[in-house]
């Protein structure tokens, strides 16, 4: 299930509501992404997130699919926020469920690992020195790669 | 043509979106690219460095060499910084 909202979401419900999909899921593995205030000698003021509406969801069920295809999954979740957003705020949550632990693990990386490269969002960042774009990271689409390395 | 612009690309053509009929010899991102940068500055500045840019044709990512129609929804946006 994807969601894409403004809201802030709460991570315990959503993976408490995953674990109980069915009574054959043995592994509930999350990865919850937060704001970081960063550098001490700029620190961060605020982010904001801007998006694609429409090709957002559209990348991220696709993303939920791909990871299904690759392992067994009894459940996925991707709740991603836009707008502002403050240091310790809560940005992402990926949930993957599935029988063993190794299915759900593997689910989440790749799930975060094609969310940072392919998902339309872009941050911008007010620091105590000004507005900036965040740039992208190179270690990124390295991180995505190893999905597809033979 | 619907011609949408995100983070960076957007502030600096001054619009998120447009509706725009390129001339029929325009006919993939590449071509499309090169028309607008000849629509102002603002387009100018913002396509300088097209290895900084990305594109999607109807909400999927595409390369520059990717057909395009009349029809179609194509988007231009700096690399994305999600998650």
């Amino acid at each position: 299930m994807i969601s894409v909202q403004r809201e802030d979401f709460d991570a315990g419900a959503e993976i408490e509501q995953l674990g109980q999909a069915d009574g054959d899921t043995g592994a509930v593995v999350s990865f919850t992404g937060v704001v970081r205030r960063g550098a001490p000698d700029d620190p961060l003021l605020s982010m904001t997130l801007e998006h694609y509406p429409g090709m957002t969801e559209k990348c991220l069920a696709d993303i939920e699919a791909q990871a299904r295809e690759r392992w067994p999954l009894s459940d996925v979740l991707i709740i991603h926020r836009y707008g502002t957003l403050k240091p310790s705020d809560r940005i992402v949550l990926v949930v993957a469920a599935a029988q063993h632990r190794a299915a759900a693990f593997e689910a989440v990386q790749f799930l975060m690992d094609y969310l940072k490269t392919d998902a339309p969002f872009w941050k911008r960042e007010v620091r105590h020195s000004g507005t900036v774009w965040v740039e992208a990271k190179s270690q990124d689409a390295s991180a995505r790669a190893r999905w597809t390395a033979a | 043509m619907k011609i949408l612009y995100f983070a960076w690309v957007k502030a600096k053509i001054g619009k998120g979106e447009e509706d725009l009929t390129p001339p029929e010899d325009v006919r993939s991102v590449q071509a499309l690219v090169h028309w607008l940068q000849a629509r102002g500055e603002g387009y100018a500045e913002a396509f300088a460095d097209q290895t900084r840019i990305r594109a999607a044709v109807n909400q999927d990512h595409a390369d520059f060499a990717a057909a395009i129609g009349p029809n179609d929804e194509i988007a231009f946006f700096p690399p994305v910084t999600g998650g």
